[in-house]
């Protein structure tokens, strides 16, 4: 039988500084009716730093990515998000954080009566201060880091599942946001096509530094992050050289119970002696 | 079904007169602040306004029409009929022509309203807005109060008219009266207050319906079975919302301006 969970906040590695990292969250609770799901949860995401979050169905996995954007609050705790205390602002300001971060959610979440151009544009024509062609550039440009050119006139109706999923992150990252969210970006996929989804992932990590928070049920997901790094030249994910450690930016954040178990990188977690995580890596 | 407690009750309902009035009330406060979306307030205008268009004529006409009908045996027995431009005009200026058109555009877009907006909702749509920086209230919900408040507004004027017209018809094709008559009665016997009442009453209607549709929409939980809810009570609760405001604007009303 698996060990229960231990809090871990005292093996963090560095102390946390809101100013510097891109996400904090401290002693962060929140229940939905009568159920605990994060219960007193602390961990940072380290500037360009992408961090996996792991957790059976139901461990507040997505609840972290809506608290992170504001879109729910804590019951009890802090959440910064570039150095701003999102618990404490209101709607109106938190619009205005917002714009520096993006979020792919679960099931994409396109605008279902926008077409593919005005679905990826539609951050840039809410700000309204950028040219039409400048628009279409950026929605060209936006498209093509996800390979889906020429599905512009479509509606989302008309994508399959991977397709929508990758529009909706040509539609986060089309403004170059500071921090990315990603919310089960590879559930219920095929393999190809998830493979495809990590390898635009660890492209946005490498090539644009962006800080990401992932929230996923695949582990070998994770893993193929924290040995990939992505290629410019030839222009697709390459695996680190034998021996090699640290050189990405990728660490692993457990939940059990409402708990942080783990916060580390890939090899402390593979060195871990805690049976659950022995269990869930297994 | 399901037992719920007095106190949980008394809890879930002051929760949502809270939330809809607080919704009611950005609805308009965003008018105010910036952006404003004049492009969602056009769109939405055509769809309330000009989609409406067939239901409103046809249910004017034929309520004015049925409403002579329906009056003249009693006023021929009176030898009254010569006043049946003047019952059919006042009938559907103060009452029938704001209140049918009111019940037909809230069975048409509030449930359309809460319909759309619910789906996006349970498809996390909402969320994404929220997630770009977009303030679905502004966005999605006050273009909408604008435009049916600003729609029904012109939809009553057409009803009235049209069922004037309905009653003409019948006056004129069935019951052989003199169009001259009619017309010329119908026309004196209105005054300030008649018209003043009927055209107050689709403003507070206009906002009714939308508020009490945006409402359901963007309240809606529990997947497709949710939204399908929310639709249904949002055509119950404005349905009978704008029967209630009906009679107290009109008893207010006429306290105002002394009964006729």
């Amino acid at each position: 039988m698996a060990a229960p969970p231990t809090a871990i906040e005292q093996r963090l590695p560095s102390e946390p500084d809101a100013a510097t990292s891109a996400i904090v969250f401290e002693n962060v609770s929140i229940a939905f009716d009568d159920k605990v799901v994060l219960d007193g949860i602390s961990f940072h995401l380290a500037k360009g730093e992408t961090k996996a979050i792991f957790g059976v169905a139901g461990s507040g996995k997505s609840t972290i990515l809506k608290l992170a954007l504001g879109l729910l609050k804590p019951d009890a705790g802090r959440i910064y998000v570039l150095g701003d205390d999102v618990t404490q602002m209101q709607e109106n300001a938190l619009f205005e954080l917002r714009r520096k971060v993006g979020m792919v959610f679960q099931e994409s979440a396109l605008f279902d009566s926008l077409t593919v151009r005005e679905n990826v544009a539609f951050r840039l024509l809410e700000e309204g201060n950028v040219s039409d062609e400048d628009v279409e550039k950026r929605v060209r440009e936006a498209l093509s880091f996800v390979e889906l050119e020429n599905t512009v006139d479509k509606f989302p109706a008309e994508l399959s599942g991977g397709m929508r999923r990758r529009v909706a992150i040509a539609r986060a990252i089309i403004t170059q946001p500071e921090i990315l969210l990603y919310d089960s970006p590879t559930g219920g996929l095929d393999p190809v096509t998830s493979t495809t989804i990590i390898q635009l992932i660890i492209k946005q990590r490498d090539v644009y530094k962006t800080s990401s928070l992932l929230v996923t049920h695949r582990l070998q997901d994770a893993f193929v992050m924290a040995t990939h790094y992505f290629d410019r030249k030839a222009n697709e994910m390459r695996p680190l050289p034998p021996g090699a450690r640290g050189e990405v930016p990728m660490a692993f954040l457990i939940l059990r119970d409402g708990k942080v178990i783990f916060d580390g990188d890939a090899h402390q977690l593979a060195q871990s002696k805690d049976e659950y995580i022995r269990e869930y890596i297994s | 079904m399901e037992l719920i407690s007095p106190t949980e009750f008394a809890k879930d309902t002051v929760q949502t007169v809270q939330d809809y009035s607080r919704l009611a009330g950005q609805s308009v406060a965003n008018l105010f602040r910036y952006p404003r979306y004049f492009a969602d307030m056009l769109q939405q205008a055509d769809l309330i306004g000009v989609g409406s268009l067939p239901i409103v004529v046809l249910t004017g006409f034929f309520t004015g029409a049925v409403l002579a009908l329906n009056s003249s045996t009693t006023l021929q027995r009176f030898g009254s009929l010569s006043l049946l431009g003047q019952l059919v005009s006042v009938g559907m200026v103060r009452e029938l022509g704001p209140v049918l058109t009111g019940l037909m555009v809230a069975g048409r877009n509030s449930s359309g309203m809460a319909s759309e907006l619910g789906s996006m909702v349970v498809t996390e749509q909402i969320d994404a807005m929220r997630a770009l920086g977009t303030d679905p209230m502004k966005k999605l919900i006050t273009p909408r109060v604008i435009s049916t408040v600003f729609m029904l507004f012109f939809l009553t004027i057409i009803s009235d008219l049209l069922g004037m017209i309905g009653g003409g018809a019948v006056a004129r094709g069935l019951l052989g009266m003199d169009s001259h008559q009619y017309w010329s009665t119908a026309w004196q016997i209105l005054t300030f207050q008649d018209v003043f009442m009927g055209l107050l009453k689709p403003l507070l209607f206009g906002f009714i319906i939308s508020t009490v549709g945006c409402y359901y929409g963007i309240t809606a939980r529990g997947g497709t079975q949710g939204v399908g809810r929310a639709t249904t009570q949002a055509v119950v609760a404005s349905s009978v919302f704008i029967l209630l405001v009906d009679f107290f604007t009109t008893k207010l009303l006429m306290a105002i301006f002394g009964y006729r």
